[in-house]
């Protein structure tokens, strides 16, 4: 994995000027700092508890095609597994020594006995193995495979819930791509003023999100395409992905505009100018021409981001379309379960990830495949954004500078920990912080603190 | 729960179908001590029948035993405000749901000026968000001894007790822990923690005083050495801290020791450990940084073991963005998947509607519900939304599933008495309910207009359309 440029470390001198900010009483300009489309203006006042669920995250990341889509999807979640059912088969406890009833029988002037030594006892961890393992995807292509990327990227290989190496090792952490687009997109503000000098060129904004905050893929959305926007032409718009690929050397992941009838012509054309690169078509949906895309990454040699709105039931449907009528190899397919954010669904985005998950270990091999997260949708949520609270009786909100990254960061752990192995993220800190953790808990950061008892004591 | 289908349950019953217990037949009470949704206790009959019969009696601690959480249940506090933490069956929320959300205690230490005390004990007991129709909050106050001093940290903790929020006593000194519990031993606190080399004076503090114990050890063969021997000695209310290092290889280690405790006692099976766990993101604390560095580490702990097992945490941080993302964390975690959020059906005026508004259907899932809501109110739309009952399902869903069918929508129209509001008969049906469309128009007699697919684009779908020609 490529390590990252901005360092932790970076990333907290850098909130430290907003903690600066806040003791000064500066007050920061400007209610919404989402440029909210016309027709879609924000009642602050609304007594909105779920505010945003589509509205919010649409204007706001429409264009970026991780966007979440119909909530109401969510709901078919609700099939969850009989409770009665399933009876895991365990070995028998060990009998526990009955308690002395003397002892048990305190009296009220308490004459207690203690005993003069610990009882002595085992743990012994229960064990878990799975009979199945997550394909391992391969992202990007060096020379010697045909292609111009320094360093390829290898999603997936799990054969264990995320970080139990206890259980089994995990051959791949989790990766991080930074989110680009090939036009000015609607951003939130402490998003925004990290790409401020290179929202116009696609090619420098690559380099950026590589080079300075260490991205370990960039995804380029030709946002552009949109007919209801500048209408680029396929052939024209991927002039964008050429410039991309030859600014960086890390594998590349296109997404169209969203719109189901264009994009299928986009992301055909991209696979052309990409041959030889394995980049990510991202992304085959139920509701579009996925035998179109599918075909375009098979004769070019690409991935497909299979992409299913929160329905572990869809999401096998279309694995199995892109598999036994596509007739795609296993090994060429990422999944995207759609996220939503902290808040705003993410439990019913983590649990349809974790039992994907968990499906796939078991043995489904229609659903054993890596899977990507759309965490910059942690974006639309208000708490992310707002300057303060819309609700009167809320506590103070505090400043949105470090509310923001902060969702980003807790969204993507806690689908880290469904099993999630690429996400798709646009704030440098918040991009620091996840992979800080994530690669803590793969066993690839050393050392610990003196005592972790000394909390207990701190004089301040 | 050792028994897993109703009809284990049913064998210990009267089955005399009396139905003193709320439910027609004691299948369907056997049903809900299963979803967990009652106790074996409510049981009027089979009560009363064990006082009499120790054969019965015998047989209700037989049912009570097998129908007991895996993971033991943990009171700190007392009355209104006191808290459960335990409880849990399962591993994953989606085999059943977890139960008793992880307890949050906010740091308190008794060399901290007055001033200072005061002011953070106002912020957690004041510290509200609302969400999803309700405020969310924090639990408590962790008080730490730093002063070694029985005397002063007496003092605190009885300050402190008056706020009424649930407690954890944090003092390794025996002497300084007898001191605070003479004070406030009724309120119920939880004592942190005996270790190795306290454990006899703290067993038996928690044996003199009834209060619900933290044993800490590291190494997990301690750690359930402790506990056999808390347990055999006749104490019930045991914490397990398997002690939160911050940072690398330690943390990984934590996660791995957190993991492994919840997952040995409940399918595994071992009771010994088959405790409420403790995690102390407050440990994040002791990293090199500055306030901001500590506080977001401490939270992305947090986060971590919200959704990995922990069920009572100290945490230090009091800003915003660490409470607002940690409540809403846990929240989201210990939502039950399997009762859908639903609100009430009926009919919901948005701003201020008259008779000649546009008339909207939309379904009683929560997050659907809520998103229309706010769009039609955020795009200032006068309308009325129809809210059906459709068992807490989404459009999509409950269109298939047939709990949004037109008949459902013609009772709907009759109950709320819309046609007296309005001067026309349209209904705007949701974009994805289009193929209902036929239906409702021959069961209502209203003429029925497909909407967009998504309700945010209501306002653009308005000017074209309404009002209707």
């Amino acid at each position: 994995m490529v390590m990252g440029k901005m360092s932790i470390d970076q990333f907290f001198e850098l909130l430290k000027k907003y903690d600066i900010e806040v003791l000064e009483g500066v007050t920061i300009e400007g209610d919404l700092e989402i440029e909210v489309e016309e027709g879609a203006a924000v009642d602050q006042s609304a007594l909105a508890y779920l505010y945003t669920v589509v509205q919010e995250i649409q204007n706001f990341l429409y264009y970026a095609n991780v966007a979440m889509g119909h909530l109401n999807n969510v709901s078919n979640l609700l099939g969850m597994p009989n409770p009665f059912a399933a009876a895991p088969a365990a070995p028998a406890a060990p009998a526990a020594p009955a308690a002395p009833e003397a002892v048990a029988e305190v009296a009220p002037v308490p004459e207690v006995k203690i005993p003069e030594e610990l009882v002595k006892a085992k743990f012994e961890p229960f064990r878990v193995e799975y009979p199945g393992k997550i394909q391992e995807v391969v992202l990007g292509a060096t020379k010697k495979d045909g292609g111009t990327r320094g360093e390829v990227v290898v999603l997936g290989g799990e054969r264990s819930l995320p970080f139990y190496l206890f259980d089994a090792p995990q051959p791949n952490l989790p990766a991080i791509a930074i989110d680009i687009f090939d036009r000015k997109p609607a951003l939130a503000k402490a998003v925004r003023e990290h790409y401020e000098d290179v929202l116009e060129d696609p090619a420098d904004w690559a380099k950026k999100a590589v080079k300075k905050f260490g991205a370990d893929l960039v995804t380029l959305h030709l946002i552009s395409t949109d007919p209801l926007l500048e209408d680029t032409p396929a052939k024209e718009a991927v002039k964008v992905l050429e410039d991309v690929l030859q600014a960086v050397k890390v594998p590349i992941i296109v997404g169209g505009s969203g719109n189901k009838e264009k994009d299928p012509e986009v992301l055909e054309k991209a696979a052309e100018v990409a041959e030889g690169e394995r980049i990510m078509l991202a992304s085959a949906t139920l509701d579009m021409d996925w035998e179109r895309i599918a075909n375009a990454a098979k004769n070019h040699g690409h991935v497909v981001l299979s992409w299913t709105q929160m329905d572990i039931n869809n999401q096998k449907t279309l694995n199995r379309y892109l598999l036994k009528r596509a007739e795609m190899r296993p090994e060429d397919i990422v999944m995207d379960p759609t996220t939503a954010a902290l808040g705003y669904g993410l439990d019913y985005a983590f649990t349809n990830m974790e039992r994907i998950r968990i499906s796939g270990l078991r043995g489904d091999s229609d659903l054993a495949f890596p899977m990507s997260s759309g965490t910059t949708n942690a974006w639309g949520a208000r708490e992310a954004w707002m300057v303060s609270s819309p609700i009167e009786e809320d506590s103070d909100w505090g400043a949105r500078e470090l509310r923001g990254p902060i969702w980003e960061i807790v969204t993507g752990l806690t689908l880290s920990l469904a099993g999630v192995d690429m996400f798709m993220m646009m704030h440098p800190g918040a991009v620091a912080v996840l992979k800080e953790i994530m690669e803590t808990l793969g066993g690839k950061i050393s050392g610990s603190v003196a005592d972790p008892g000394d909390w207990i004591f701190m004089k301040e | 729960m050792k028994v897993k289908s109703p009809l284990e349950v049913y064998k210990f019953l009267p089955q005399t179908n009396c139905g003193e217990c709320g439910f027609d037949t004691c299948m369907s009470f056997a049903a809900h001590i299963i979803d967990r949704s009652v106790k074996p206790e409510s049981c009027p009959p089979l009560l009363k029948d064990a006082e009499k019969d120790p054969k019965i009696k015998k047989k209700l601690e037989q049912l009570i035993e097998l129908t007991s959480p895996e993971v033991a249940e943990v009171v700190i506090g007392r009355g209104d405000m006191a808290i459960k933490i335990g409880g849990e069956d399962v591993v994953h929320r989606h085999e059943m749901t977890y139960f008793n959300p992880t307890g949050f205690f906010y740091d308190i230490w008794d060399t901290m000026s007055e001033k200072e005390l005061e002011e953070r004990c106002s912020k957690v007991i004041e510290f509200k968000k609302f969400y999803v129709g309700k405020f969310l909050t924090l639990d408590g106050f962790a008080i730490r001894c730093t002063s070694d001093d029985p005397e002063t940290y007496k003092g605190v903790v009885k300050k402190v007790a008056g706020y009424g929020k649930p407690m954890i006593l944090v003092a390794l000194n025996p002497e300084c822990m007898r001191a605070a519990l003479e004070e406030v031993a009724e309120e119920k606190p939880l004592i942190y923690a005996a270790t190795e080399s306290n454990w006899r004076e703290f067993l038996k503090l928690a044996l003199e005083f009834k209060v619900p114990v933290t044993i800490r050890a590291k190494d997990l063969d301690l750690l359930k050495s402790l506990a056999l021997t808390f347990k055999n000695a006749g104490v019930n209310e045991i914490v397990l801290d398997p002690v939160t290092e911050p940072l690398g290889e330690g943390l990984k280690g934590t996660y791995e020791r957190v993991v492994n405790l919840r997952r040995t006692a409940i399918q595994g099976e071992d009771r010994d450990i088959a405790f409420p766990i403790m995690v102390t993101p407050i440990a994040a604390w002791l990293i090199e940084g500055d306030d901001v560095e500590k506080a977001y580490w401490e939270t992305v702990l947090g986060s971590l073991f919200i959704v990995k097992y922990a069920d009572v945490m100290i945490f230090r941080s009091l800003e915003p963005y660490s409470l607002l993302p940690l409540v809403t964390l846990r929240f989201n975690i210990y939502t039950d998947p399997r009762t859908p959020v639903q609100v009430e059906p009926g009919l919901k005026p948005i701003a201020e509607p008259d008779e000649s508004s546009p008339v909207f259907i939309t379904t009683n899932f929560a997050l659907t519900y809520y998103t229309v809501e706010s769009d039609l109110t955020s795009a200032n739309i006068s309308s009325w939304l129809l809210v059906l009952d459709t068992e807490g399902l989404g459009v999509e869903v409950s269109v298939a599933g047939g709990q949004f069918t037109a008949g459902k929508v013609k009772e709907l129209i009759e109950e709320t008495k819309i046609e007296e509001k309005v001067n026309h008969k349209v209904l705007v049906i949701p974009g994805l309910a289009a193929r209902l469309q036929g239906a409702i128009e021959d069961e209502t007699g209203w003429t029925v207009k497909v909407g967009p697919m998504d309700s945010g684009r209501i306002k653009g779908w308005l000017e074209d359309n309404w009002p209707p020609e």
